[in-house]
C-alpha cells in the first residue's frame, strides 16, 4: 500500500471476485529511494507562498526549461495523453452504451452526501417507467449494492480495494457481467471522493455531482475539478436547511464561478422534495439519447 | 491520490514506446501538465520514481513543462491567463463567464533515450 495516500493496485473486486488489473503486472515494491534518486528527482520544494501567509500552496512548482544535455541519446516524440488507455476503455464503454441506447450517469460526491439514499428513492420513482441497472463503487463492502438490491433492482458492486476512484476498465468488466437491458438507465455510483474520480472518464453520458447542505458552501471552490467537469449539480439534504446556516445562493454562486451555467436541482433524498424534477431530467435525457440514436440510424 | 494511477499509465506508455523503438534506457521523460489539471506534481514525481524503479526508465529524470491556464470570457470575448477556475475576467471583471480553453493537459511529450 502506498505510504502517502493509501492507493493500491490489484485489489479491485466485482461482487467479491478479483478482476485482472490493467495496471502493472509486477507488484510495486515500496522501498526507500536511493540518495542519487532523491537528488535527481525531488523537485525544489513546491511550497511557493505568494497568496497568503497562512496557506501552504503545493502544486505551484517551477516551470522546467526543456534543454536536454544531448549525448548519444536520441529524442523520441510521443505526444500521448497520460490517461489514453483509460480513455480508450471509456470510448468503448460509450460506444456500447450508445448502441444499446442506455443512458449512463456517473454519480460523484464526497462520502456521506446521500448518494445511495438518493438512488434508492430515484429507483422508486423510475422503476415502473424505465429498466434500471446500478454499478456501485466503494473501496470495501457490498453494503451499497445490498441496499439497491433490496429494491429489487440489479446492482453490481465494484470494490476498488485501496483505490480512490472507478476507472473505465473496471466499469467495462462490470458491464460485461451485468449486460444491462437496452433502453435502460445505468447509474454508476463512484467512490465517495471529490478529487480523483474527476479525472477518469468512465464512458458515461453525464457526470452528476451531489453536494449536501451539511457540507460547506465553499466545496466547489475547494474541489474545483469535480465541479468543473460536472454536467449537473444536485444539492441534497435540503430538508435540513432550516436547522443549518448553509447559504444556498452562495453555494450555487461558487459552483457557477467554477462552472458557469452548471444546472442545479435542489433536492431532499430523505423527504422526496425535488426528486421528481431530477427524475424528469433523467427521463428527458434518456429520450434525448433515443432520438439521437434514431437520427443516427 | 490518483497520481499512482497516472504514474502507472505513464510507465505503460514509456514501455510501449521502448519496445517500438528498441530502446535500452530511458534517461529523461518530458510531460506537459496544465496548471488547471488535477495533478499534484510532487506526488506524481514520487510515484514515478516508485513505479519505474525496476523498469527501463529507472532513474530517469522527469521534466514537467507547465501549460498555462487560459480562458475566454463569454461576456466580452477577451482571452485571459488564469491560475484557478474562479478568477474574474481580467478584461471586464465578470465572474461566472470564463470558459477554460487551455490548462487541463496531461500529456507525455517526448523521451530522451538510448
Amino acid at each position: 500500500m502506498c505510504t502517502t495516500c493509501g492507493c493500491s493496485i490489484g485489489q479491485t473486486r466485482i461482487n467479491g471476485k478479483t478482476i485482472q488489473s490493467t495496471h502493472l503486472e509486477k507488484p510495486i515494491q515500496f522501498r526507500p529511494l536511493k540518495h542519487s534518486n532523491i537528488r535527481d528527482h525531488t523537485p525544489s520544494l513546491p511550497i511557493k507562498n505568494n497568496r497568503s501567509s497562512e496557506t501552504l500552496a503545493f502544486g505551484t512548482g517551477l516551470v522546467t526549461a526543456h534543454a536536454p544535455g544531448m549525448s548519444q541519446a536520441r529524442m523520441i516524440k510521443i505526444e500521448r495523453d497520460i490517461l489514453e488507455r483509460n480513455n480508450q476503455y471509456a470510448n468503448e464503454n460509450r460506444r456500447f452504451l450508445s448502441e444499446q441506447n442506455i443512458l449512463a450517469l456517473n454519480l460523484l460526491s464526497s462520502p456521506g452526501s446521500g448518494k445511495t439514499t438518493l438512488l434508492v428513492n430515484t429507483i422508486e420513482i423510475l422503476r415502473n417507467k424505465l429498466p434500471i441497472t446500478v454499478i456501485e463503487g466503494d473501496q470495501q463492502t457490498n453494503h451499497d449494492a445490498a441496499r439497491i438490491r433490496e429494491t429489487g433492482i440489479s446492482a453490481t458492486q465494484i470494490n476498488t480495494g485501496k483505490g480512490c476512484h472507478l476507472d473505465a476498465f473496471m466499469v467495462q468488466q462490470a458491464l460485461q457481467q451485468i449486460s444491462p437491458q437496452q433502453n435502460s438507465v445505468l447509474f454508476i455510483e463512484n467512490v465517495g471522493n471529490l478529487v480523483c474520480p474527476s479525472n477518469f472518464d468512465l464512458g458515461e453520458a453525464y457526470k452528476v455531482v451531489i453536494l449536501s447542505v451539511t457540507e460547506g458552501e465553499d466545496k466547489p471552490l475547494k474541489y474545483p475539478d469535480m465541479f468543473h467537469v460536472a454536467d449537473l449539480l444536485l444539492l441534497n439534504k435540503c430538508d435540513l436547511l432550516p436547522y443549518l446556516s448553509f447559504d444556498v445562493d452562495l453555494a450555487i454562486e461558487y459552483a457557477h464561478r467554477i462552472h458557469p451555467g452548471l444546472p442545479v436541482i435542489q433536492i431532499s433524498a430523505m423527504n422526496g422534495s425535488g426528486i421528481q424534477v431530477w427524475a424528469d431530467w433523467i427521463e428527458a435525457n434518456r429520450l434525448a439519447i433515443s432520438s439521437t440514436a434514431q437520427y443516427q440510424t | 491520490m490518483h497520481e499512482l494511477s497516472l504514474a502507472e499509465n505513464l510507465l505503460q506508455i514509456i514501455e510501449e514506446t521502448a519496445t517500438e523503438h528498441q530502446l535500452t534506457k530511458v534517461k529523461t521523460v518530458w510531460l506537459e501538465i496544465g496548471k488547471l489539471a488535477c495533478v499534484e506534481q510532487g506526488s506524481l514525481r514520487f510515484y514515478f520514481d516508485v513505479v519505474t524503479q525496476d523498469s527501463i526508465a529507472r532513474q530517469a529524470k522527469l521534466e514537467i513543462i507547465e501549460i498555462a491556464g487560459q480562458a475566454v470570457c463569454t461576456q466580452c470575448n477577451h482571452s485571459s491567463l488564469i491560475t484557478i477556475y474562479y478568477e474574474a475576467c481580467s478584461h471586464c471583471g465578470s465572474y461566472n463567464t470564463l470558459k477554460v480553453t487551455q490548462g487541463r493537459e496531461m500529456k507525455i511529450k517526448e523521451l530522451e533515450a538510448e
